[in-house]
């Protein structure tokens, strides 16, 4: 469990320093949900509907931006070596690096959500809703998109790929984070159930991400 | 403890670049692998390492902890130094102690392995600001930073001086004679005491 942790707060202080990937997912975030708005017009009830679809989307790409750091930097300096002769087994490794990517790049995203709903023209009372379904969202975002990183560690320009090979996998996760706000916007239907599946859905994802991005990783050791 | 290959076949792409080769190493021993560029120094530091599957024959260890594997044994020094930029040497060395080794006295272990290589004085500096040589130095650091019995070292001299290849070879002579066994692909002469050589030919048959 030590060992666990050491490497977690390595990552998080890492990515505390670098700046760079929270950075440029914020920001991506940021100016995708701005520019929006400037190209639907300023019609403020058609933005207020499909607010929650483009922060849901804008989230996803934001989050896929940094994902293809998540064991690049490590395989580059020769770390993921050593990190696997370690005394844990590969699959808590790849479990410790996505959550240190949900720590810094998840909730972050999931945070800033609510002030780019302003720009949206997002209901005020939604607001929870968002940031419960995205906080219970993203776990699904980085372990799923940890086995992406891990087969393409060696891929020239692997980002497109990574969005290719990862992308359809966050479908469940966008269905039901949407259908959860839209029943907090409109009455229609209950957020509970769209809410549980959610949170099911990154449940399942934190068990068997890191079993196939270990695998992944084996395979790109040799 | 002995670290043990029997019959060990090891391909890489479609060429079998390790063949037949048996191997016992034990407590006390260190090997130096020769050999020339592609004879499978460092395809057989993998295997043994684990990190490559063998295509026919076995590694294992024979007595010390024989639940653990080599890798989770053994220090694996690669190409690459394992060292993060964006962290002091300190935080460097501090990390790999704790992940490595076990959790007692890793205080004293990291400022005993930053005195041996003589990085005390760079301690806080982040690792981005290091020549290459202070890097190597910092990546050899966690050998002394974290106990392990199994030292399986790819070119540990690549960028060292002379006198910090000296206090690599103190180390590992040290490690030694504490009971501890170090198998060390290099082409630089280390001038170890107690050491055989393990000549690799091309075809990958031990000479």
């Amino acid at each position: 469990m030590s060992a666990f942790l050491t490497l977690v707060s390595r990552d998080l202080r890492l990515s505390l320093r670098e700046g760079g990937a929270i950075g440029t997912a914020l920001g991506f975030f940021l100016v995708v949900v701005t520019l929006m708005p400037l190209g639907l017009g300023p019609d403020l009830n058609l933005l207020s509907r499909i607010a929650a679809g483009i922060l849901w989307i804008a989230l996803l790409l934001a989050a896929l931006l940094s994902l293809g750091r998540v064991f690049e930097s490590d395989f580059e300096d020769g770390t993921l070596e050593v990190l696997a002769t370690g005394s844990m087994p590969l699959e808590l490794v790849a479990a410790a690096k996505s959550l240190a990517h949900w720590v810094s790049t998840g909730i972050p995203l999931a945070l800033l959500a609510p002030v780019l709903g302003i720009l949206l023209n997002l209901d005020f009372n939604v607001y929870p809703a968002l940031v419960a379904t995205m906080l219970a969202g993203t776990p699904a975002v980085s372990f799923l998109g940890a086995i992406g990183a891990a087969l393409t560690l060696k891929a020239r320009r692997g980002g497109l790929l990574l969005a290719l090979l990862v992308l359809p996998l966050y479908v469940p996760t966008l269905i039901f984070g949407i259908s959860g706000l839209s029943a907090a916007t409109a009455n229609a239907g209950s957020f509970g159930p769209s809410f549980a599946m959610l949170a099911a859905i990154s449940l399942a994802s934190i068990v068997l991400g890191p079993l196939a991005a270990a695998a992944a990783l084996r395979i790109q050791l040799q | 403890m002995q670290l043990i290959a029997e019959n060990l076949c090891v391909e890489r792409g479609s060429r079998t670049v390790i063949r037949d080769l048996s191997l016992v190493v034990a407590s006390g021993d260190a090997i130096i692998l020769s050999g020339a560029n592609g004879a499978g120094k460092t395809t057989l530091l993998r295997a043994l390492a684990g990190f490559l599957p063998p295509s026919s024959g076995t590694v294992r260890i024979d007595g010390g902890d024989t639940e653990k594997t080599v890798g989770e044994q053994a220090h694996f020094v690669g190409h690459a130094n394992a060292v993060k930029a964006n962290l002091s040497v300190r935080e460097n060395v501090g990390f790999w102690a704790r992940y490595l080794g076990g959790a007692t006295e890793n205080d004293a272990r990291v400022e005993r392995a930053l005195d041996h290589f003589g990085l005390r004085d760079l301690a806080e500096f982040p690792a981005a600001y290091l020549s290459a040589g202070q890097k190597r130095r910092v990546g050899l650091a966690r050998l002394l930073a974290a106990e392990r019995p199994i030292w399986l070292l790819d070119e540990p001299t690549v960028s060292l001086d002379l006198a910090s290849t000296g206090l690599l070879a103190k180390a590992i002579e040290h490690h030694v004679e504490a009971g501890g066994l170090a198998i060390i692909a290099t082409h630089t002469p280390l001038g170890l005491k107690r050491s055989r050589e393990l000549a690799l030919q091309l075809r990958g048959r031990a000479a």
